[in-house]
């Protein structure tokens, strides 16, 4: 700290504003300290726990941190690509781990999908459906969560509950009921992150409805428009570009989510890369992590373009928001 | 009202005649979107096959498996035995042993009866093996109930025992065979009530009353089983002479075969969720239970019965009480420590990442990159890579939010760094501080509330994703819930475990929620 100032001489007032103030200070240092002290011990404990509770013991397991990384080191370089395009491999001996060819998809006679990159446009595309299913249904839940247009207390409360509930839900566990029933295949990951998707986008939506200017609003009431029509004329045109840009990150958010519940059985890229690694397949390993990188940061890329054109500079201050 | 004039009407279009006169292309935009969705959405169908899938679907078994959610089976099956009825449960059946419901009542008598064990013997006679076989598993079987019958039977089986196994073991081994007669209980009639539907099983015949009518089904063992009359509609043969299924809706169904009778009894409510069948607690009201532990005598020497009773509880074979809770807390912890590191680390990154903090391009530059980095590759590969490194547990899933979630809010710290008002460090440049106070004191208190906000709002995000991150090891209650669910037998416990995790999210938004309007004062969210 600097010296501070001579101090100049007070009223009687001043020295009382002073004196709170400092007072204040104390105040407010003690709880500092006081958080930060209770927000250590809190962590340690909880690193004490989590080391206890792990399998391995982290400062056994730092040698081991690269493990992962070591058991991906491929014959040669060239392995990843003939992986990643399913071109015939020299080492080819009959197992699964090199039998890259059978995995196209062909179009025609000669054209081919590679399989990675077909089961990649899978998972985009369970992400996509999520995303269409979870923008149809929290348009529709927004408007009757938000304060402005629902005058019906219950109402409000019931639907916004509902979608907290969706939201919170695991979204495993809604893959894997409709794993049981359905049986392996894409359809219970797009019915799992859409779920979550209405939830997490009708929180969103009707918070940017509850901000939204009503003005427009009253002049329809005024004219004698009904409810329906106050919303689709009122509502909807002004909100329509925030709601856009959210599902655009909502869709960047559900590619990563279905990667995951793929790994856990819902089909795509995830099953593929969970079954890689399993089986130790490097070359495979390694081409399916790095399609997934560049998948994702196109998507990101593509998806932060168009959200700057939907609604101009407007930051998006919470990142994924889920 | 007035109303718009002819001129009027013209005189607002010249007005305002780009809003009348828009481009084609931008009036069709929305319907196009629209027809664009719907058309990726048929697209999106036939390539998942959505529609055959949900046809195929297996949606019979979706409503026992959503029943299981509340409810559990009892799964008695009441064989006959020649002239009598042997009931019999499952091993692990949630009522324990020797379980005597009251919604199965039996009528049993003494009896003197041969038993002949041979190998080459027919049927009949296999029969009667079987019932001392099964009485010898299960001592407690109704076969035996009191204890001078249950010795003699136990010193039967005894002798009994080598032959059944050597039968099951290697079929070619011949015993000599042995007659005797033996006292026994046996089962004459079984009546079970599910529901509003009675059932009764006599030898050879059962009859139910159900929805105001009445079915008999006539039985000869090992031959077939006939009703009498036509079937109601709530019973259902498929082969002639074949299996007679019942349904009481949700309270059960009886199945009629020929040499037994499959009862399901579904009962809404957790089975044993305190105490499982092993615990002397199991069975006993909750005012006998609390009596036990503060008046009754010790029940284990090693411990009070309020220890005995807390052990019971944690262990609960079923329900496991005790790892699920540890698991819980492992995802906790890995989404609160995970969180808080990351916001540690970012924070000082950020503002080496911001352009106008720290004026250096390639600085800048290298570390927006790797916070690129560390976001996209995914939380999956994360997982999975710390995984291998420190084995299952919450250290990997909290390696892998710590390090996602340091590219993600070192990009979203970076970019509100960027956005700052200058205005505050001009000020503080001007009176000649040193380059950190200058942050401390003209960028840290614009910032910090937004910051906190940020990492509060990911910390109840990670809450969430802590779970499924867990299903691939990454230790917390994901991985438990998924081995729940693979069995299909353990719905409930999923249902327990999802109602945990629920009030774990909602107390944390909650948390989050409080804090971060405090930060933020009212006008923020």
């Amino acid at each position: 700290m600097n010296s501070e100032p001579t101090p100049l001489r007070l009223s009687a007032q001043g020295q009382l504003v002073e004196r709170h103030w400092r007072e204040m200070l104390a105040k407010r240092r003690l709880y500092t300290v006081g958080g930060a002290i209770a927000l250590l011990v809190v962590l340690a404990g909880s690193l004490w726990f989590a080391n206890e509770t792990n399998a391995g013991k982290f400062f056994d397991r730092l040698p081991h941190l690269f493990d992962f990384v070591g058991d991906l080191i491929p014959r040669d370089g060239f392995e990843i690509w003939r992986a990643m395009f399913d071109l015939p491999s020299p080492y080819a001996d009959g197992s699964l781990k090199f039998n890259y060819p059978e995995g196209r998809y062909y179009i025609t006679e000669n054209l081919y999908v590679p399989e990675f990159v077909y089961k990649m446009i899978e998972t985009i595309n369970i992400a996509l459906m999520a995303t269409l299913i979870g923008f149809l249904f929290g348009f529709i839940l927004c408007f009757l969560a938000a304060s402005n247009l629902t005058t019906r207390r219950w109402l409000r409360f019931f639907v916004r509950r509902f979608m907290e509930v969706l939201r919170a839900f695991p979204e495993i566990v809604i893959a894997g009921f409709f794993l049981a029933i359905l049986s392996l295949g894409p359809i219970p990951a797009i019915i799992a992150v859409s779920i979550h998707t209405i939830g997490a986008l009708g929180k969103m939506y009707f918070e940017v409805v509850e901000n939204a200017d009503m003005r427009p609003d009253e002049g329809l009431r005024a004219a004698g428009g009904s409810w329906i029509e106050r919303v689709w004329f009122g509502i909807v045109p002004q909100v329509m570009p925030n709601f856009l840009s959210y599902a655009l990150l909502r869709f960047e958010i559900n590619v990563r989510a279905s990667t995951i519940i793929g790994a856990v059985g819902g089909g795509g890229i995830g099953e593929s890369l969970r079954l890689s690694i399993s089986r130790g397949h490097e070359a495979k390993t390694l081409a399916i992590i790095i399609l997934l990188f560049v998948t994702i940061v196109a998507i990101d890329q593509l998806s932060a373009h168009l959200r700057k054109r939907i609604v101009g500079d407007q930051a998006f201050a919470f990142g994924r928001g889920d | 009202m007035t109303t718009l004039t002819a001129e009027a009407v013209s005189d607002i279009v010249g007005r305002h005649y780009d809003v009348f006169n828009r481009p084609l292309l931008e009036r069709c935009r929305a319907p196009l979107i629209g027809v664009a969705a719907i058309a990726y959405v048929v697209f999106a169908w036939s390539l998942f096959g959505i529609g055959a899938a949900i046809s195929n679907g297996n949606w019979g078994i979706a409503g026992t498996y959503l029943a299981d959610w509340v409810s559990y089976e009892i799964r008695p099956d009441i064989e006959y035995d020649g002239d009598y009825l042997a009931v019999e449960f499952p091993r692990f059946s949630p009522l324990g042993k020797d379980p005597q419901p009251a919604w199965l009542s039996r009528q049993t008598e003494d009896v003197q009866r041969p038993v002949v064990t041979d190998t080459d013997a027919g049927f009949g006679t296999e029969n009667g093996t079987k019932s001392v076989v099964n009485s010898f598993m299960a001592p407690d079987a109704p076969g035996a109930q009191d204890n001078s019958k249950a010795a003699q039977s136990g010193g039967d089986s005894f002798m009994v025992e080598p032959s059944a196994n050597g039968r099951a073991n290697s079929p070619s081994v011949k015993t000599p065979p042995t007659a005797k007669t033996m006292n026994e209980t046996v089962v004459t009639a079984v009546d079970v009530k599910i529901g509003s539907a009675a059932v009764s099983i006599r030898p050879g015949q059962v009859s139910v009353d159900y929805a105001g009518e009445r079915l008999v089904i006539d039985i000869v063992a090992d031959q077939m089983v006939r009703a009498r009359g036509s079937l109601p509609e709530w019973a259902q043969q498929k082969h002639h002479d074949g299996d007679i299924l019942m349904r009481f809706g949700f309270a059960g169904s009886v199945e009629v075969e020929n040499d037994e009778v499959k009862v399901r009894h579904r009962i809404l409510g957790w089975e044993n969720f305190w105490f499982d069948t092993n615990s002397p607690f199991w069975g006993k009201s909750t005012s006998t239970v609390l009596s036990m532990i503060f008046f009754g005598d010790r029940i284990s020497p090693a411990m009070s019965n309020a220890a005995l009773a807390w052990n019971n509880i944690l262990y609960n074979a079923e329900w496991q009480h005790a790892d699920v809770w540890i698991k819980l807390l492992q995802t906790i912890v890995m989404a609160f420590v995970g969180t808080l590191f990351a916001t540690l680390l970012a924070f000082p990154l950020a503002f080496a990442a911001a352009r106008n903090i720290t004026p250096n391009r390639f600085v800048n530059q290298l570390l927006k990159r790797s916070f690129d980095f560390l976001r996209c590759v995914d939380m999956l590969i994360w997982a999975l890579f710390f995984t291998r490194a420190f084995g299952p547990g919450p250290l990997a899933g909290i390696s892998a939010i710590f390090f996602t979630d340091t590219g993600t809010l070192g990009k979203l710290y970076s970019e509100t760094l960027e956005n700052i008002d200058d205005r505050q460090r001009e000020g503080i440049r001007s009176v000649g501080a040193a380059p950190v106070l200058v942050q401390r004191y003209g960028v840290v208190p614009q910032v910090l509330p937004v910051f906190a906000s940020q990492s509060l709002y990911f910390w109840e995000s990670n809450t969430r994703s802590a779970t499924i991150i867990g299903a691939v090891g990454a230790g917390g209650i994901g991985l438990k819930l998924w081995e729940a669910m693979r069995t299909n037998a353990d719905w409930e416990n999923v249902a327990y475990m999802v109602i945990l995790i629920l009030a774990t999210v909602f107390v944390f938004d909650g948390i989050s929620n409080a804090i971060r309007s405090r930060l933020m004062g009212n006008s923020a969210r």
